[in-house]
């Protein structure tokens, strides 16, 4: 009996540990760790958001570019719905009934309790009229938000538009987007999203396990009111820019215009343009379609994505290199023949200039001149091979700009081209110099800019010695907040003191009758600019002008392209000199008036491009960016491209 | 009733434990009160007898009523009347099996009429465990013999598989703890080891594969067959035993297939981890767990378990009545509880070995073994460690018929406690 007496303590000691093992398991539970806490949190608690309006974006003189529309979202509670008259709301909506049960379809996979949209963006007069027959349909109800306006359908390229996040938006974001959210895709949209957006508000509710609302968490302690995005004020000038994309229309090209002492973009064009207002509403997926369909890719954003060789608009660039390097005087003569020639390379000259100097010189656009200059700075004592010689001209050509991104705030911009030395070597092995890419000195050959490239050179060059990252967006918000990279002078390495002549030269190229661009002259301001025609392997020259005004204390420096419009003069001159008017004098002339008419109504597009391979030469230019945009254009791109890096130029070789 | 009379009744009661089972009762009504959703309506007086938490004031008021009559009564009744009393619990499960009310799958109540309806495998309980009690204490069987064991299995063995048939198996695992009085009372620990090593075995053949396990097995086998190589009979039985084990894996296998309900089936292998199943059978402890982790170190405090009052726990009231606990009073409330039921079943056992009589013994073993298995299966099943069965945790879960029998089960007891100096 005592033997089995002592099973008693067995007995209770099993207890024990059984009551041990539950209190162990507890304080894992409960104190140790907090997964179950959380989890009971997302049990009862669901966040409602609202929805704040989208920053609105208005031009340098707070004239609005965007603007928010309302529109209506038709929600739907599937768990709600009871029999009803559907074709009644089909007809109101205007879906087909086969749309009707794919939408009840998704709601339904989506929750049965929870809120999901039925059909987006009803406009106005739909919503009126469904509004009064909304109690006949249980389980819907309208949710507003708004869109995107475009008041005066400009600038689509530059503005951007906003999409449905897509889920590596949503990924990428950790998120902080959620389905149905919107999103900045391109263009200022993109580029200042966290701005524009604004803050989503929150109302934390409770929910019950038959997910009934119960009420407000911790009495809306955590609950956030949604805070509008902000207001952008660019940097376009919504006169010129709605001149410029008149005045391109029916060409392809680009116009960029900017402000020198600030590098504000003043215009923005890329023709073909679109009416932003196409990216708006039900039918953006369709309109998208089609814009990307257009032969003429009209989705390429021209100015900072179009490869052109820079022309005769790059001499000046190489007269003030020389200058600075002391290799040339303003007053050193050289002789043109009609022709610049070294070994057996020989570059054409238009014409037969006899001697001349460096503003004559830039004035007629003399090749021969701008040979010399060139050979003169690579054949300088100092370099010990031409290789070091090149790589050091390369290096003062890239501090303007070329050859890489400006760092503009848009999404998209691609780099140029413009080798350095190891190219050529790799090449050529050892056996090149300075003759071999001799046609450099007139920005052809193995040289490719943008046209916002361009007008940064002209900025630089009115600006006598540097220039400011050019940018769209001149302040944020309230608080007129600007980037600091916006405020920085970038130098470029030549003298204040040499851009004397050399824009007397431009100067001289507008406004004497010897000049090439006199077509852009205009009465009462001094122009200095300079044309450029661009050979295009494809077709019909490229017309080219840049230049900015007025001399003194210039305001305006632009660079205008149109493609396949032959020499720089008829065409990209005028229009360079349209707009410079209209923007420093608010109106173009009235004996002018009827050119501009004229201009507006030319129709210079290409014959639709026959399907080819996409060179690769795009691959290695681009600027290594993953950007969905961008691969879009990249897809449909190359005509544009002027890439084949093998002799494309009748000027450049001659046996 | 004179003065020295009502001092026969109540003056040897052990107070102490009627103080636990009051505080339990109270527990169990606060929580049930706590875990009825939607206390913002007009209608949330405490006496509000519609309600669930309404009726089980009244079921504890009628509870402490049958309580202290069962004190009034003669202790020598309940060994007596012992068969009695189990001849009419197994008569009673009989009848539920043919009149009964199917709930949950379950036939397993009889209605009475006015709502109230009675589950006669919680009076099986106390049924089983006098007449177990009269058996030993009237043969003083020490289980050496196969005779008594099987004489003693056969007392379990009819309510089990008479609420086998209902089919509730939780209930009728319940009745395994009658092994725990029999192994004070000479059973062989081997007994509860072989049980152990069955449990320890079923839950191995899910989670270890069989070409693991049975070299295991012969490994550690034949490691106490060679250890016992001159000893023959030892060595003959570790040869049986390990034949035996291996057998068992193919048995439990082929059983787990055919004997076994697909939903008894998930709620195993849920437990063991070889499913996941949020959505399905899952979902009651998952919810669980969540509202007791929620609790954390403190507690929500009283109606403030989200999880309690908006209805995530299914069963709240009842089986999941510790989710509330859980969430509303956290750790500490937990440990209070679950302190309780350990003070109140280590006092059981110290009390039973007072007792002069093997009867009153025997009876309190198996009243305490009982309310062991509840409290042990029941917090499991809460916080993930045991499959869910649905049985009650005593004295607090929601329901008059397991909260009267566990009330008569324990009185019974208090009342042969209080009768122990005399003879029975």
């Amino acid at each position: 009996m005592d033997n089995l007496f002592n099973r008693k303590y067995i007995v209770q000691g099993l207890f024990i540990v059984v009551s041990l093992i539950l209190l162990g398991t507890l304080f894992y539970i409960q104190v140790f760790s907090d997964k179950y806490f959380l989890s009971a949190e997302s049990n009862v608690l669901r966040k409602l958001y609202t929805f704040p309006a989208r920053g609105v974006i208005l031009d340098r003189n707070e004239k609005i570019l965007v603007q928010n529309e309302p529109v209506y979202d038709l929600m739907i509670i599937p768990n709600d719905v009871k029999a009803f008259d559907t074709l009644a709301l089909c007809n109101i909506i205007g879906i087909d009934t086969v749309k009707f049960h794919k939408n009840f379809k998704k709601a339904l996979n989506q929750s049965r309790f929870q809120p999901s949209i039925f059909e987006k963006q009803l406009s106005v007069s739909i919503y009126q009229s469904l509004s009064e027959k909304l109690y006949r349909f249980p389980g819907f109800f309208v949710q507003s938000r708004t869109i995107r306006q475009y008041p005066d359908s400009i600038a689509g390229h530059f503005l951007g538009y906003i999409k449905e996040v897509s889920p590596t938006d949503i990924e990428r974001s950790e998120g902080y987007y959620r389905p149905g959210d919107y999103i900045g895709k391109t263009g200022v949209e993109k580029a200042y999203e966290t701005a524009l957006r604004g803050e989503r508000g929150v109302v934390n509710m409770l929910y019950d396990a038959h997910n009934v609302p119960k009420g407000s968490y911790a009495e809306g302690k955590f609950d956030t009111s949604a805070v509008s995005g902000e207001q952008l004020i660019s940097s376009l000038d919504v006169r010129i820019q709605k001149l410029g994309e008149e005045l391109l229309k029916n060409k392809v090209g680009s116009i960029v215009a900017i402000e020198p002492s600030t590098g504000e973009i003043l215009a923005f064009v890329s023709s073909p343009g679109y009416d932003p207002n196409l990216m708006v509403g039900r039918q953006q997926g369709n309109n998208y379609m089609d814009l990307l369909k257009n032969p003429n890719r009209v989705l390429n954003i021209r100015p900072i994505q179009g490869f052109y060789s820079p022309g005769s608009s790059f001499k000046p660039l190489d007269a003030l290199i020389g200058l600075q390097e002391g290799v040339i005087d303003e007053n050193t003569t050289f002789n043109c023949p009609g022709y610049f020639r070294v070994g057996n390379h020989t570059t054409k000259c238009e014409h037969v200039d006899g001697n001349i100097a460096l503003r004559r010189g830039l004035a007629r656009s003399c090749n021969t001149y701008a040979c010399y200059v060139f050979q003169k700075i690579l054949t300088q004592k100092k370099f010990k091979n031409s290789q070091i010689a090149y790589d050091y001209w390369q290096k003062k050509v890239k501090l303007w700009g070329l050859g890489d991104t400006l760092g503009i705030d848009l999404p998209g911009e691609r780099k140029g081209r413009l080798y350095d030395a190891s190219y050529y070597s790799k090449k050529y092995s050892k056996y090149w110099g300075y003759s071999t890419v001799i046609s450099l000195a007139i920005g052809q050959g193995e040289m490719d800019a943008t046209p916002l490239q361009m007008a940064n050179i002209m900025a630089t060059i009115a600006n006598k010695g540097y220039y400011i990252k050019p940018h769209l967006v001149k302040s944020i918000g309230k608080d007129h907040v600007i980037k600091k990279e916006y405020l920085k002078k970038n130098y470029v390495g030549v003298d204040a003191a040499h851009f004397g002549p050399v824009i007397d030269g431009m100067q001289e190229a507008v406004n004497s009758p010897w000049g090439t661009a006199l077509a852009s002259r205009i009465d009462g301001i001094i122009m200095c600019g300079k044309t450029g025609t661009v050979q295009n392997p494809r077709g019909k020259n490229h017309s080219v002008f840049i230049g900015f005004a007025p001399r003194e204390n210039p305001k305006i420096a632009i660079a205008v392209i149109v493609e396949n419009a032959g020499y720089g003069g008829t065409y990209a001159a005028p229009i360079a000199s349209y707009i410079t008017e209209k923007y420093l004098k608010d109106s173009i002339a009235p004996n002018r008036r009827d050119r501009v008419e004229w201009m507006k109504k030319q129709v210079i597009l290409p014959a639709p491009p026959k399907p080819k391979v996409k060179p690769k030469a795009s691959a290695v230019d681009s600027t290594g960016k993953v950007d969905s945009l961008k691969k879009d254009i990249n897809a449909i791109e190359p005509k544009k491209v002027v890439d084949k890096p093998t002799i494309k130029n009748p000027i450049l070789t001659k046996k | 009733m004179n003065n020295q009379q009502s001092n026969r009744f109540f003056f040897n009661v052990d107070w102490i434990t009627i103080l636990i089972y009051i505080a339990l009762c109270t527990i169990g009504y606060v929580n049930i009160y706590a875990s009825v959703p939607a206390h913002n309506t007009a209608d949330s007086s405490v006496f509000n007898f519609g309600s669930s938490y309404g009726k089980q004031l009244i079921y504890v008021i009628a509870g402490l009523v049958l309580g202290f009559s069962i004190l009034l009564l003669d202790a020598k009744f309940f060994s007596v009347f012992s068969p009695i009393v189990y001849g009419v619990t197994v008569l009673l499960l009989i009848v539920v099996l043919v009149v009964g009310r199917n709930v949950g799958g379950n036939q397993a109540w009889i209605s009475l009429g006015g709502g109230f309806r009675l589950q006669p495998s919680e009076f099986a309980k106390f049924g089983t465990a006098l007449l177990l009690s009269r058996y030993i204490s009237s043969f003083s069987p020490k289980f050496r013999d196969i005779k008594s064991i099987a004489f003693a299995a056969l007392i379990m063995g009819i309510p089990l598989l008479l609420i086998m048939l209902q089919p509730d198996a939780g209930s009728a695992l319940v009745f395994l703890a009658f092994m725990f009085p029999m192994y004070r009372e000479g059973l062989s620990g081997y007994f509860l080891l072989i049980f152990l090593g069955m449990i320890v075995l079923f839950v191995a053949d899910f989670l270890v594969p069989m070409q693991i396990l049975i070299p295991t097995i012969l490994a550690i086998g034949g490691f106490f067959i060679y250890q016992n190589k001159r000893k023959q009979k030892v060595m003959f039985s570790a040869i049986i035993v390990t034949i035996v084990a291996i057998a068992y894996l193919f048995v439990v296998r082929i059983a787990y297939e055919k004997i076994l309900k697909t939903h008894q089936r998930t709620r195993i292998e849920l437990i063991l981890g070889l499913k996941m199943d949020p959505k399905g059978v899952g979902y009651n402890v998952i919810q669980s767990k969540i509202a007791i982790g929620s609790g954390q170190l403190t507690g929500r405090g009283f109606l403030q378990g989200t999880q309690t009052k908006y209805g995530y726990v299914p069963a709240q009231s009842t089986d999941f009545i510790f989710s509330t606990i859980g969430e509303e009073w956290g750790f500490a409330g937990c440990f209070v509880v679950i302190g309780l039921y350990l003070f109140l079943l280590l006092r059981l056992i110290n009390l039973a070995e007072r007792q002069r009589s093997t009867f009153s013994r025997v009876y309190g073993y198996c009243v305490a073994s009982i309310l062991f298995f509840h409290v042990f299966i029941n917090i499991g099943m809460a916080i993930g460690i045991v499959p869910v069965i649905g049985i009650p945790l005593p004295f607090i879960s929601y329901g008059g018929s397991s909260l009267w029998s566990f009330t008569i089960l324990l009185f019974i007891f208090l009342k042969l406690d209080s009768n122990r100096m005399g003879f029975i």
